[in-house]
């Protein structure tokens, strides 16, 4: 199962590619920059179904004291910080040559940067307590309160200022891009799903080796 | 009844209150030496000065919420407390939302005095903008200092832990309060109040909810 898993990320990934650089044609402004997109789009949404699994596994944790939930939301938030900071990394690397700064206090770059630093503090957390019931409780906890956050975060920051231009997937009516930029968005997003899986996966795997040979 | 606790020993000892008076006060020092006595450069980033003077003393004020039960070893005491544990939450924000608001006020009288403000006429809204966001600081951070009173390097993982949860409040405040203290009505940010109005609603909510799994043996 896990072996079926590993191959079918690893061929998604390829086909990725394939569709990245190979069929998606050159971006006519912004040049070959604009291909980090495939990359990108794909990690932001990752990380953000990686927070949603943290909230329903702290919930479940919270009411069944399944100790399995447990494991699923500390791998999830891990998975999920690493791909906010792939994120960060990836628009920075885009910023640079198509905003000309790497860095600029834009609403959902400042979005994305708050959740990376909540989530950091959750890993923190879990760190820092010894009591293995205990961190997981109170990791559920903030888990919950983190998840809540993010509308307002979103929000908050939506007001307080904007540049990045607009969302141009899923919204109806403007969609100026091109059928083949797409598919190649949907196929990488795909194989970043699988990617993700597996990484939960064999993080929660080993999470539970490691309170198995605590025990 | 843990309202009435904390009151009682916080007026009879003064310690949090006094402390945290001197400690803002300090603060005021150093943002006018880190920035220089330019008034035009102070005035233009006073409320961003001012949250963060309310933020930082409430770091302080709220991470100490469980401390003299830690000290003295009630913590059982609390555990055992017969009924609903949401009520010690409640009771512990209630002591935390009137010390805080306190030292805000104190804190709100000395910028006026030190920036030469004159704060009368922008009162009304800034009581408003003030109350809403001291709500939100102190529901989390009430909740958050119970989970860090039990862990070691707690003075360390209570900051790291409320400053980013706080940041769209931290947000919102500020640009209310620059808005109010220019002026303009409370119309004008009513977005910002609704959104520190939701941000109170869900703090509070997830606190009464989850206080339960904190305060467990």
């Amino acid at each position: 199962m896990r072996r079926l898993l590993g191959g079918l990320t690893l061929a998604g990934l390829v086909a990725g590619l394939v569709m990245a650089f190979g069929v998606a044609p050159r971006e006519a402004t912004q040049g070959n920059v604009q291909r980090i997109m495939y990359l990108h789009v794909p990690s932001v949404w990752v990380a953000y179904l990686a927070f949603g699994v943290v909230l329903v596994a702290s919930v479940v944790y919270l009411v069944r004291r399944a100790e399995a939930a447990d494991r699923l939301a500390h791998a999830s938030a891990e998975v999920g910080v690493l791909f906010t900071g792939i994120t960060i990394a990836t628009g920075s690397i885009w910023g640079k040559p198509t905003w000309g700064t790497w860095w600029t206090w834009d609403a959902r770059l400042t979005t994305v940067s708050i959740l990376f630093v909540m989530y950091l503090g959750y890993l923190l957390l879990r760190g820092m307590i010894e009591d293995r019931e205990r961190g997981a409780r109170f990791a559920a906890v903030l888990g919950i309160v983190a998840a809540f956050n993010i509308p307002l975060v979103h929000f908050s920051v939506l007001w307080w200022r904007t540049l990045h231009q607009p969302p141009s997937l899923m919204k109806p009516g403007s969609a100026a891009m091109p059928d083949v930029i797409k598919y190649a968005l949907f196929v990488n997003s795909a194989a970043f799903t699988l990617l993700y899986v597996y990484f939960l996966t064999r993080r929660a795997r080993v999470l539970r080796l490691e309170a198995e040979a605590d025990a | 009844m843990v309202v009435w606790k904390d009151l009682l020993v916080e007026r009879r000892s003064k310690e949090t209150l006094n402390a945290l008076f001197f400690f803002g006060l300090l603060l005021l020092f150093v943002f006018q030496f880190a920035l220089g006595p330019d008034r035009d450069r102070l005035a233009g980033t006073l409320p961003g000065l001012l949250w963060l003077g309310f933020i930082l003393s409430g770091l302080l004020g709220l991470g100490r919420t469980f401390v003299v039960e830690r000290e003295n070893d009630c913590w059982e005491g609390l555990l055992l407390a017969p009924g609903d544990k949401s009520a010690i939450y409640v009771g512990k924000l209630a002591g935390n939302l009137l010390l805080m608001l306190v030292i805000e006020a104190i804190l709100l009288m000395l910028f006026g005095f030190f920036f030469n403000l004159d704060l009368a006429g922008a009162l009304p809204g800034l009581a408003v903008v003030v109350a809403l966001g001291t709500v939100a600081l102190a529901a989390v951070g009430t909740l958050f200092a119970a989970m860090t009173a039990q862990v070691r390097a707690r003075e360390l993982l209570f900051p790291v832990l409320l400053l980013p949860v706080e940041a769209p409040v931290l947000l919102a405040t500020v640009k209310a309060t620059e808005a109010v203290l220019l002026g303009e009505t409370l119309g004008s940010v009513a977005h910002w109040l609704k959104l520190l109005a939701a941000a109170d609603v869900v703090y509070v909510a997830v606190g009464v909810l989850t206080f339960d799994f904190v305060l467990e043996a």
